[in-house]
């Protein structure tokens, strides 16, 4: 039971403060998850095993924020985008340590982990981020 | 059940939308729910009405959740029975869907649908934190990315596969705001020059301010009833002949398009399996564009063109005012506004208008069909419905 509790969103967090990207293989159809579910979308199964997920991809959509809400305002203009994932994951972040006008649809980009914490009481996740995976 | 009524519409009410002052939510609805009672004097509410759905979408604005019972009674309706669902900017699309059940199901021969939200008196930074919490917050509101920011990627996402441009986008803020100028209840009730939309400041690139709709205070409802009893309350009832509703993964990422609403396109097949017609039968219709790129995007969801077309559909001219098929003659969320709870009913409230002839200045002639499409957040809530006039 105990096993089954940990995939959740919490625990991909913590996997992110050790600097993995990790999600939840369906044990019964081999679905991987990501984030992580309690719950198969597919079969319904509960029985899950970690997959690390290779944190590189290509960038396939993006946009720069110009208006930011009140805890980001301070980073405004910066640029968030989708990337696919091997397994024909997906995933959203910053895309950082890039001029804007270098971002370009289909460019190759890496994960980097931030390993610190917030001090709010909830959520106290860590963030990652997209980078260039080759000098520009 | 092809084509059969569902239910009648009898009545409906709109507040002014715009930036109401000094009012309070349910304040705003008795304005709307006012207009409803007085379109139709054989009612009385007090007695017919067995039931309220009201679409809310946020309790930050005004401290204030729990808004079925608070409007209930400020519209003069204290102890029928009333709830609020809340599916984002859908809000009030699932209040009527919930109506249409209601009726349906034989408990209630007659219901109050409709919606509301007061957005105006909070800053433009907290307004963008309320409409984010429409999105995903562990992988979307806690990387930093926007309402307007989840439009904006599905938008360069169209730009960059259909070859859509900014200047298309600009065209669908262009016609709004020239049927938005003729609507007397629209927020911003002026014309805008393309050159003007474009060079409008950006809020999240490719989407500029002329690309956003507008936040806004607002109300609407309806009064609906069984088909068979619409003739006690009005002349001319307007029938209901397809609904239909999706969801679809809350995060964008999970989704299997991000040049499409896939839950928009699920809701259109229901609505119009369900109604027996073709988008090609619709006379004028009133769809989501919360963010220009939506209005293009909803152009294909719902087969008004084909996959990948809607910015040359937008350049043809095919959707103004004296087009083919008119879309948005109320100015849309873009120019009428977007008080996201009220937005569904009024989508409604205006094809009411439209399918009675008495949208004045914006009457598409001979309008018999009808087509509201209203979405929920980034896409993870879609309703569509079907407008008849009897």
């Amino acid at each position: 039971m105990s096993e089954q509790a940990s995939f959740t969103i919490e625990q991909f967090y913590k996997h992110i403060s050790q600097g993995r990207l990790m999600g939840g293989k369906c044990r019964k159809c081999g679905k991987i998850h990501l984030p992580p579910r309690p719950l198969c979308d597919k079969c319904f199964s509960k029985e899950f095993e970690w997959a690390q997920i290779q944190p590189k991809g290509k960038l396939v959509t993006y946009t720069i924020i110009h208006v930011a809400p009140p805890q980001f305002q301070q980073m405004a203009l910066y640029a968030v985008g989708i990337i696919q994932l091997e397994n024909n994951l997906k995933i959203p972040g910053m895309i950082k340590e890039v001029s804007l006008e270098q971002i370009k649809i289909g460019m190759e980009l890496t994960i980097a982990f931030e390993n610190s914490t917030t001090a709010q009481q909830w959520p106290r996740w860590p963030r990652y981020y997209f980078k260039p995976a080759h000098a520009l | 059940m092809k084509g059969k009524p569902l239910v009648s519409i009898v009545s409906a009410g709109l507040s002014k939308f715009g930036k109401l002052e000094g009012l309070y939510a349910r304040e705003i609805f008795a304005q709307a729910a006012e207009e409803a009672f007085y379109r139709c004097p054989n009612l009385d509410p007090k007695r017919d009405i067995k039931m309220l759905f009201v679409g809310h979408m946020g309790e930050s604005y005004e401290h204030q959740g729990h808004t079925g019972a608070a409007v209930a009674d400020w519209a003069g309706l204290l102890h029928v029975p009333a709830t609020r669902t809340e599916t984002a900017c859908a809000s009030s699309g699932a209040a009527l869907r919930a109506g249409v059940f209601a009726v349906l199901s034989g408990m209630c021969d007659v219901v109050m649908v409709g919606g509301v939200e007061k957005m105006t008196h909070r800053t433009t930074p907290e307004v963008t934190e309320y409409l984010a919490m429409a999105s995903d917050f562990p992988f979307e509101q806690w990387h930093g990315i926007t309402f307007p920011g989840l439009y904006a990627l599905m938008a360069t996402a169209h730009m960059h596969k259909y070859g859509t441009t900014e200047e298309q986008l600009a065209m669908v803020a262009v016609k709004n705001h020239h049927n938005g100028s003729l609507n007397p209840k629209a927020h911003m009730q002026k014309e805008v020059t393309l050159e003007k939309a474009l060079s409008s400041r950006v809020i999240a690139w490719p989407l500029k301010l002329y690309d956003c709709s507008l936040v806004t205070d607002g109300a609407s409802c309806l009064i609906m009833t069984k088909p068979e009893i619409a003739k006690k309350y009005t002349d001319m009832p307007i029938q209901i002949i397809g609904s239909g509703q999706a969801s679809d993964s809350i995060g964008m990422y999970e989704r299997e398009s991000l040049t499409s609403l896939i839950a928009a396109k699920i809701a259109a097949k229901q609505a119009y399996e369900m109604a027996g017609v073709r988008p090609e039968d619709v006379d004028v219709a009133e769809v989501h564009d919360c963010f220009t790129i939506a209005e293009i995007i909803a152009y294909e969801d719902l087969g008004l063109c084909s996959q990948g077309e809607g910015g040359r559909l937008i350049e043809s001219g095919d959707t103004k005012l004296d087009g083919r098929l008119p879309v948005n003659t109320s100015g849309g969320l873009k120019s009428k506004g977007h008080p996201v709870g009220a937005t569904g009913t009024a989508q409604a409230y205006e094809l009411y208008l439209q399918l009675t002839e008495q949208a004045e200045k914006r009457q598409v002639k001979e309008a018999k069909m009808g087509l509201a499409h209203n979405v929920g957040g980034s896409g993870a809530t879609a309703t569509v419905h079907i407008f008849r006039r009897e």
